[in-house]
């Protein structure tokens, strides 16, 4: 038979279920995949090669007795490695925790586990999911599986590339201005970011608290639906999960959408849009309208992206989100001091300061630094109202415009990057550059709202392009079959070809 | 207007002026965020989890007994509370705060704008505003006594800390200390709060300057200055902080001899000072230029509290008597004298111990004398509240009904009491038991009261004659029965029975 590898998530648990294939045959494929591809991709930081075959074994013993295997039963998933588990490390791609032991597991990690979820390894990342290419990682970059010489995005490059390139079923990312979007786009699979308080972030190593959310990235919008079911609802340990029931994803999947009302935004529709991204967004819009959707123009003024006379791009809401991500980030990060766990230099100190400084000197990279001190800046006394402040007003403005929008719309449809996956060290000398990638992925995130990016075909250099669609909180029903249908118009997308396919 | 002191009646006049905060441990069940328990004593680090420990990607849950408590003290504080309040991360490093940031309340707190009035001696009364009250997570404890490093010991990490501000509206050490004793009362009356200072649950930061101009109109510039504010932090008894703000009031009027106009809040602005207890003195820690940015932000993490007016409400109902009015009570009702009344209302279960005694009959002096007596000194020994003795309501009502009616003498009521605090039980069975109650048989009373006589008989006549020694004499035969009898005659019968038997002829 073809490599099972080509199943699609749901396909393997079809096959497993049936007993055509068994979890441990899955297990051994990937992780010979992993082996084989890995070294040149870098998208794990560790593989956690004989507790996956164990668990993958107990699962198969399951299926022996007659037991109800779960709804990921036997699935070999990859999990970013800013996501505590109680095995391994957990090191969020940061020198500064390359020995960190997690004492616990993330909630959304124990609930793929309960439903039978096989855990491949944990992936690479931009340094504390601080970045938008993979290259801020203290370890490695990770490199697109399309084109090697190109990054997968980031902060969740590798699980990204490890989904794209076949190394895992699917994975879980986090997405805090894009993370999951922007390299589910240039590495041609979906990733869907939940709307804020969906899916507990227990676990979830903060970056930015109130924009971080844990999302899956998948071959097909099927799987992604599948993962989320499992890793959504409501959880007593963090306060900002919302109590709200949890509707069967997959189940209202392939249900005919009625009078959809598509919003194509004006504001990304932009003449800085490269042409091959517009014609995408183009096809997609008529793929609607040929499905029998009402497709309009709608406007998110405070998200306008504007052009310098120097041809660089400039946006309320990437101004904005920095300030906010930058300034949560300077707190969340203050706990890594060499003191209770993590890097402690090995140099003599002359007291408790400067272990602090030595620690965090060594143990942090460049973007790190970066924002924490900019961050710090931004909450520091006589500056917390120029521009934490106001970026909270900004933030408000933002959310209004969005609330406009779907008071007309049902869901927005938009490009998710202005680009497709540019090669290693083209941004990395130019921070700004790299901060507007996720030019149009941010917006959602200040708004708390779930956005989806779906695969659009290829560009010319064979390089996948992504759209993105939005909705209104807890739309995510919805927002799949919307996925769903662009999917279906659109064909299924390609695999890399250095995944092997066919 | 509050009391000013008068330091020197030519002009200017100096007027202390303090601020006090006051930092309290609640006695919740558990922590602030985490579900680990809020206990002292135990080995370090043995109530920690991700939350307290600050381990990545853990996050707090807010505890609603500790907001329950804060609310509580807030109304008995006769604050407003609120209907929106939140939390707000307060970033500063130290290795006793894990995260390096201390979640607390910034510009809304759970309770504002109260006052507390505060009893002085001379029946005099101060009102002191309070400007806030709110809830924060306490910190860990920095162990130094090992041998080669520090140690730091998180069972206190994330234990919910009530911090109430005051306004400056104190002006002498006596109005400090009659503020602060108010507040452990009050928080130990409505159950917030063990209040034990050896265990630190009650910190006092202090802060200190003197109006030099018109007492009359501080805080009008016209009308004086103020010197620099010293701020004092962490003073863990009521001892460091009387003795600091001695200190600091005595080195505020020597700097102003010395310096004059120097030394004023406008040109030296804020400083902080540290109390040395092992010199009883203060010293210089820091001056304005190197106070904290705290970088206060709402902490994304949690949402913010609406205080509805239902759960106001629910919590206003559970406060009942507060301290001065049960104090002004037992005064009027029970008549005891200031120093009862005050000891008997240091905590609500001491206070209703003694209505419950009283209600089920015990009469009031003699419960009083009961609880004043033995049960105090066994208090002290234990560091323990009267209440927390054990001895139940029904026990001190039937012990005092017992005395009353002259079946138990005082002496034979101690032991008994001794008995009670010791193991429980019913009086009647451990006075049964002891063999110490009293005899009712009137010929057995007769025949030990003859007996003294007989044996006694200088005393008896000096009694007879009214001598100017009788009253003595008296006295010596009263001993004289109770020791023949074992303590077991009754002390109203023998006086009687004496009086009878020994009456000029
Ligand atoms: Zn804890």
């Amino acid at each position: 038979m073809a490599s099972l590898r080509q199943l699609s998530a749901l396909g393997l648990r079809k096959a497993i279920a049936a007993g055509e294939v068994s979890a441990l045959e899955a297990a051994r494929e990937y992780l010979g995949a992993i082996d084989e591809l890995d070294g040149q991709l870098h998208c794990f930081n560790q593989v956690h090669r004989d507790r996956a075959l164990e668990r993958a074994g107990a699962i198969d013993r399951k299926r022996a007795a007659g037991e109800p295997l779960g709804p990921l039963g036997g699935l070999p998933l990859a999990i970013k490695d800013n996501i505590c588990t109680a095995y391994g490390k957990t090191t969020c791609s940061s020198k500064i925790l390359a020995d960190f032991h997690s004492p616990y597991d993330a909630t959304a990690v124990s609930r793929l586990e309960a439903a039978g979820a096989v855990v491949l390894g944990k992936t690479n990342l931009d340094e504390f999911a601080m970045g938008s290419s993979t290259e801020n990682s203290g370890f490695a970059p990770t490199r697109n599986p399309w084109d090697v010489s190109r990054v997968p995005g980031g902060s969740s490059g590798g699980s990204a590339a490890a989904a794209a390139a076949r190394l895992c079923a699917a994975a879980l990312g986090s997405d805090t201005g894009g993370s999951i979007r922007q390299p589910a786009s240039f590495c041609g699979v979906v990733g869907l970011k939940p709307t804020y308080g969906r899916v507990s972030r227990y676990g979830l190593v903060a970056y930015g608290s109130s924009l971080d959310q844990i999302g899956p990235i998948a071959r097909n919008v099927g799987d992604a639906a599948l993962l989320l079911s499992v890793i959504a609802g409501h959880d007593g340990s963090d306060s900002t999960s919302l109590d709200r029931p949890v509707p069967d994803y997959l189940a209202e999947l392939d249900k005919p959408l009625k009078n959809l009302r598509v919003g194509l935004v004006s504001e990304f529709h932009s003449q800085s849009l490269w042409p091959e991204i517009r014609q995408a967004v183009d096809r997609c819009a008529e793929a609607f309208g040929a499905a029998g959707a009402a497709v309009t123009e709608v406007s998110l003024p405070h998200s306008r992206i504007d052009a310098g006379p120097d041809g660089i791009l400039s946006s309320y809401a990437v101004a904005c989100y920095y300030v906010v991500a930058m300034a949560e980030a300077s707190s969340n990060l203050a706990r890594y001091d060499g003191v209770h766990y993590g890097h402690r230099t090995a140099k003599p100190v002359k007291d408790i300061i400067e272990l602090y400084c030595r620690s965090r000197a060594e143990g942090f990279g460049q973007e790190v630094k970066r924002r924490i001190m900019l961050g710090t800046y931004a909450l520091s006394a006589g500056y917390y109202e120029a521009y934490y402040l106001k970026a909270l007003k900004v933030r408000r403005l933002i959310k209004n415009d969005f609330d406009a929008a779907f008071a007309k719309c049902d869901v927005l449809l938009g490009p998710t990057t202005p680009e497709t996956a540019f090669p290693l060290g083209a941004k990395t000398a130019d921070p700004l550059t790299m901060y507007l990638s996720d030019v149009y992925t941010i917006s959602a995130n200040l708004a708390g709202l779930p956005g989806i990016s779906v695969p659009a075909g290829l560009s010319r250099e064979n390089l996948p392009i992504g759209v993105q669609l939005l909705s209104g909180a807890f739309n995510e029903p919805v927002l799949l079959r919307a996925a769903r249908l662009l999917e279906v118009a659109l064909g299924p997308a390609p695999a890399p070809p250095l995944a092997g396919s066919n | 207007m509050a009391p000013t002191e008068a330091e020197n009646p030519t002009s200017p006049t100096l007027t202390t002026v303090i601020g006090l905060e006051i930092h309290c441990e609640l006695d919740t069940r558990t922590k602030m965020f985490c579900r680990c328990l809020n206990r002292f004593g135990d080995p370090p680090n043995t109530h920690t989890c991700p939350v307290c420990i600050g381990m990545p990607g853990a996050l707090p849950v807010m505890n609603r007994q500790a907001v329950d408590m804060t609310i509580k003290a807030g109304l008995a504080l006769n604050c407003q509370v609120p209907e929106f309040t939140k939390w707000d991360r307060k970033g500063y490093y130290y290795p006793d705060l894990p995260k390096n940031y201390q979640i607390s309340q910034y510009d809304l707190p759970l309770a504002r704008e109260g006052y507390l009035d505060v009893p002085l001696p001379g029946g005099r009364t101060s009102r002191i505003r309070v400007r806030r009250a709110h809830l924060e997570e306490d910190a860990g404890k920095n162990v130094h006594d090992l041998a080669a490093h520090t140690g730091v010991d998180l069972n206190r990490a994330g234990v919910p800390l009530l911090e109430i501000v005051s306004e400056p509206d104190i002006h002498s050490v006596e109005e400090v200390m009659g503020y602060s004793r108010s507040m452990r009362r009050l928080v130990r009356w409505l159950g917030i709060s063990q209040a034990n200072m050896q265990m630190g649950h009650m910190r006092f930061e202090p802060n200190i300057s003197i109006w030099v101009g018109d007492g009359q109109r501080i805080f009008d510039e016209s009308a004086g200055y103020f010197t620099p504010i010293l701020e004092i932090k962490n003073l863990n008894s009521f001892r460091s902080l009387e003795k600091t703000v001695e200190w600091i009031i005595d080195y505020h009027r020597a700097q102003i001899i010395e310096r004059g106009r120097d030394w004023s809040l406008e040109k030296v602005g804020k400083q902080n000072w540290g109390y040395r207890d092992d010199l009883e003195c203060c010293e210089f820690q820091r001056g304005k230029e190197e106070a904290h940015d705290y970088r206060y932000f709402p902490d994304p993490d949690l949402a913010p509290v609406r205080v509805e007016a239902a759960w106001r409400d629910r919590i206003a109902a559970e406060i009942g008597e507060l301290p001065i009015a049960r104090k002004g009570r037992y005064l009027a009702q029970y008549q005891l004298s200031d120093k009862e009344a005050d000891a008997l209302t240091e905590d609500a279960p001491t206070g209703d111990l003694l209505d419950s005694a009283v209600k089920l009959g015990g009469p009031v002096r003699r419960v009083v004398n009961l609880m004043m007596g033995r049960m105090m000194a066994a208090s002290n020994q234990k560091g323990s509240t009267l209440a927390q003795l054990g001895v139940s309501a029904e026990a001190l009502a039937e012990l005092a009904g017992m005395m009353e009616a002259g079946k138990l003498s005082a002496s034979a009521a101690d032991r008994v009491m001794e008995v009670l605090l010791a193991e429980g039980g019913k009086p009647l069975d451990i006075a049964t038991r002891l063999g110490v109650l009293a005899v009712s048989d009137a010929s057995a009373i007769e025949a030990w009261v003859d007996a003294a006589i007989a044996a006694n008989a200088g005393p008896a006549e000096q009694v007879r004659t009214g001598d100017k020694k009788a009253k003595q004499a008296f006295g010596f035969l009263m001993g004289a029965v109770m020791k023949l009898s074992g303590g077991k005659a009754p002390p109203a019968a023998v006086k009687q029975l004496l009086e009878q038997k020994l009456s000029p002829k």
